[in-house]
């Protein structure tokens, strides 16, 4: 069992939670995930390591309650357990060597850029971070994110903070103004990394997304979480998550996403039965 | 006086139409009275030839005397000798290319039915007595087993009884392996091998799941902390695709993906279990092994109306056991043989319509010695499916091999090994099972697992113990 050591409400449906994992706290990098189950029933899911602390022997994950296992994994407190936490599982992303970088978090990929710019900024790095949210109540890890980077641009879609509009309107600017990166990194929803890829192509910058596709083992051993990179298939658990993002074929990518939906709608509603002491129909 | 029949005693089973629709298990088993009469049929024959087809030497004639004589006890202690799951195998061997190919009962007839009596026996153990544990002096040396699938925990159990400390590093949440995340309820009661789960923490075993070493943890670090000896039993996880375009439309499973949601996810209780999975009114199943008729008959549990096994060899050829083939044929499991997919058609939205195939006829032995499958030009033809699952075979997970460079493999990823000491380049490190020789069975895994806690028992007291040192 692994212990909610802390938790804190980052918007009304993002939660943060640090986990006592001491093996996963041990060999954590920036870029890496784990697997958790809740409980016996549970369905496995990946969540990004958002920060880890080696000497306390804690994870952070951050998760946006968008279904049945957010939702439940929301419901607990601190002081209370998860079943199972495995990692840390994917590969590192690699920052050595990276003079400038764009950090790119569309919403809830704020939060797993976060530890990238981090590492960035900690390796001297110089750190453009742009940041976009829907509106001004979601937005999350702006003071974080803030402490990590040379600038940091914030975007709503509806303007009701920072600039209106969409974290590439920002990318596009800052690119035709002459700013060079060796690096952009791109994280959130596919089709905002697949925006910024398209614009980043233009420009010939070097740009790494994290693909988030539906995993079970993230051991290599089911070949669910497949994507098309290049021409090849790989397999995201093990050969990523981060990818090239002028490679990777977003579309089917989009198309794999919504292989569940239906089931998942179904798990959810049940989920919401249960809570209301109804049986599910 | 022997019993001549010439069949075997038929095994109750439930009926073809009420099992299609549970994931109970399929064969019920034999009674006393059942199991003694099949007993019978056996003529003792003084060279044993059953023995000979038993990769573990189990003495055939001897425990199948026992039941005869309704000593069912002594029976499986016999049995127990040399193989360690006899419940497990009795159910999964495939006796008819192993043991029961050699019995002289089978030149004219059936064979004895020697796996229905291995099973019976260790079921009856199982709910007529404890396994004992007695006292094991321990020995306070440390050894690590990696993979809790039939090799390791095989290992892990000798290894305990020797009087060693093991720890036991499993990858998923649950220990088992192949047997608790492959093979189905069905087939495989999951509480069968919960028990022999249950018996090594007995035996002081220590099991660690969710410890993906390679990852969690690197060799050396175990190593590090204190482990003197390490045994990789990690089994052949990685599964093959065919390469053919439309693999990626959604619909499209391996088949590790398609059984590890239903068997270890429980995907067949969805909604109450929080796993999905898809499974259209028509199935595609490519491959023809046990992982393919279990994939299979799975989908037919599932609520399939077609379920179609698309092979490219003949029956004859076919790697499965028999008993499954017979099964999966009377569950309704349509056999598309000689056939070989060459794409996967998708609607417009990315969602499987179609597998087209092409007619394959049998031509030279290849390198296997079976004969080479050739396509017969002009002949494609679609199949209309929603779900396409491929099971044609699993190579070792490269998880652990790419992260211990003194770690060799050959050039199919299996680990390679000195066939005497089961010892593999880096020193203190064993290895054994799927994980060496490719995808192959649980009594070969079970096998390799005793081999392998004897050479590291022989390893281990020939290097000094830095324990007793330290004292
Ligand atoms: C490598 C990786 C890192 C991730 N990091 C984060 C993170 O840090 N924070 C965060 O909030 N989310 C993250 N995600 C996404 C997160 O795993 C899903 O939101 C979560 O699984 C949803 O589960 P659910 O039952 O609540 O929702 P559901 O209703 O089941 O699903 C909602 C959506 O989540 C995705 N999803 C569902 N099941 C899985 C699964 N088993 N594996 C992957 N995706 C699934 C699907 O796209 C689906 O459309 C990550 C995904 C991956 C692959
Ligand atoms: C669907 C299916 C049906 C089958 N049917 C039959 C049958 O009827 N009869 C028969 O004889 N054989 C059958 N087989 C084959 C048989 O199951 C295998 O040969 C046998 O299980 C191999 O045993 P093993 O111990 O080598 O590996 P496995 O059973 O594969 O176990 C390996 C274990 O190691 C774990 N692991 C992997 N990597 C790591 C890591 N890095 N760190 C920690 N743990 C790790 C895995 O999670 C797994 O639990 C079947 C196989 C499948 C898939
Ligand atoms: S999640 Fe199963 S192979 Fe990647």
């Amino acid at each position: 069992m692994f212990q909610i050591v802390r938790k804190e409400i980052l918007n009304p449906s993002i939660k943060l939670m640090e986990i006592e994992a001491p093996y996963v706290a041990r060999k954590a990098e920036p870029g890496q995930f784990i697997i958790l189950r809740v409980d016996e029933d549970g369905e496995r899911i990946p969540l990004t390591i958002a920060d880890f602390d080696r000497d306390k022997g804690t994870v952070t994950i951050i998760f946006q309650e968008v279904g049945k296992t957010t939702k439940l994994l929301g419901s607990l407190n601190e002081g209370e357990s998860i079943l199972d936490f495995v990692g840390p599982l994917g590969k590192p992303s690699h920052l050595d060597g990276v003079k400038s970088a764009a950090v790119i978090g569309g919403g809830l990929g704020t939060a797993i850029a976060y530890p990238q710019a981090k590492k960035l900024h900690s390796l001297g790095a110089r750190v453009d971070s742009v940041i976009g949210f829907r509106n001004k109540d979601l937005i999350i890890l702006e003071e974080e994110m803030s402490k990590v980077s040379n600038r940091l641009f914030v975007t709503t879609d509806d303007g009701s903070n920072g600039t209106k509009g969409f974290v590439t309107d920002i990318l596009k600017r800052l690119l035709e103004e002459g700013n060079r990166y060796d690096v952009v990194i791109a994280i959130g929803p596919l089709v905002m990394m697949k925006a910024v890829s398209n614009l980043t192509r233009e420009y010939g910058i070097k740009t790494i997304v994290s693909m988030n596709p539906v995993m079970i083992d993230g051991t290599g051993m089911c070949g669910g979480c497949r994507v098309t990179v290049g021409g090849n298939v790989k397999f995201a658990c093990v050969d990523g998550p981060d990818f090239d993002g002028h490679q990777v074929d977003f579309d089917e990518a989009m198309r794999r996403q919504l292989m569940y939906r239906n089931e998942e709608k179904i798990s959810l509603e049940e989920h919401e039965c249960r809570l209301r002491g109804e049986k599910y129909a | 006086m022997p019993n001549m029949s010439l069949k075997k005693v038929p095994m109750p089973e439930q009926n073809p139409e009420a099992r299609t629709r549970n994931f109970l298990e399929v064969a019920l088993g034999y009674t006393g009275e059942m199991a003694k009469e099949e007993a019978q049929r056996c003529l003792n024959c003084k060279h044993k030839p059953c023995m000979q087809g038993c990769p573990v030497n189990v003495n055939i004639p001897g425990f199948i005397e026992a039941v005869a004589a309704g000593d069912f006890e002594k029976a499986y202690h016999i049995i127990k000798n040399t193989n360690s799951l006899p419940a497990i195998c009795g159910r999964v061997c495939p006796q008819e290319t192993q043991c029961e190919k050699f019995c002289v009962r089978g030149i004219k007839g059936e064979s004895v039915g020697i796996g229905r009596l291995e099973r019976f026996v260790a079921d009856w153990y199982m709910s007529n007595r404890e396994q004992k544990k007695g006292s094991i002096a321990r020995n306070g040396r440390k050894v690590a087993v990696v993979g809790s699938g039939p090799a390791g925990l095989t290992c892990a159990g000798d290894l305990a009884k020797m009087g060693y400390e093991v720890t036991i590093f499993e990858a998923f949440h649950t220990p088992g392996g192949v047997l608790m995340y492959g093979i189905p309820e069905f087939r495989l009661p999951k509480a069968l091998v919960q028990k022999e789960i249950d018996y090594l923490k007995q035996l002081g075993v220590e099991i660690k799941t969710n410890m993906v070493i390679g990852k969690v943890l690197s060799l050396n670090d175990l190593m590090n902390e204190g482990y003197e000896a390490i045994f990789i039993g990690t089994g052949a996880g990685l599964p093959n695709f065919m390469g053919i375009p439309g693999e990626n439309l959604n619909g499209v499973y391996s088949a590790n993906e398609f059984l590890t949601r239903v068997n270890l996810m429980k995907a067949y209780k969805f909604p109450e279990t929080d796993t999905p999975v898809k499974v259209g009114r028509n199935v595609a199943v490519v491959g023809g092994g046990n992982v393919a008729m279990d994939a299979a008959r799975c989908a037919k549990r599932l609520g399939a109306e077609n379920v179609y096994i698309i092979y490219r060899r003949s029956e004859a050829e076919m790697p499965a056991r028999l008993e499954e083939v017979h099964h999966a044929k009377e569950e309704g499991i349509i056999f598309k043989l000689l056939s070989n997919p060459v794409r996967i058609i998708g609607t417009d939205d990315g969602w499987v319509k179609g597998i087209e195939c092409i007619e394959m006829e049998l031509g030279e032995p290849d390198s296997s010695g079976r004969r080479r499958p050739v396509p017969k030009a002009g002949t494609e033809h679609v199949i209309d499916v929603e779900t396409v699952i491929i099971a044609i075979g699993q190579s070792p997970n490269p998880l652990i091999s790419s992260t211990t460079p003194d770690l060799k493999t050959n050039k199919w990823g299996c680990i390679v090994i000195d066939e005497n000491t089961c010892a593999t380049s880096k020193e203190g490190v064993f290895a054994g099972g799927d994980a060496v020789t490719g995808a192959a069975t649980v009594i070969l895994a079970m096998g390799a697992g005793k081999k392998a806690a004897v050479a590291i028992d022989n390893y281990l007291k020939a290097k000094p113990n830095k324990i007793k040192a330290a004292e």
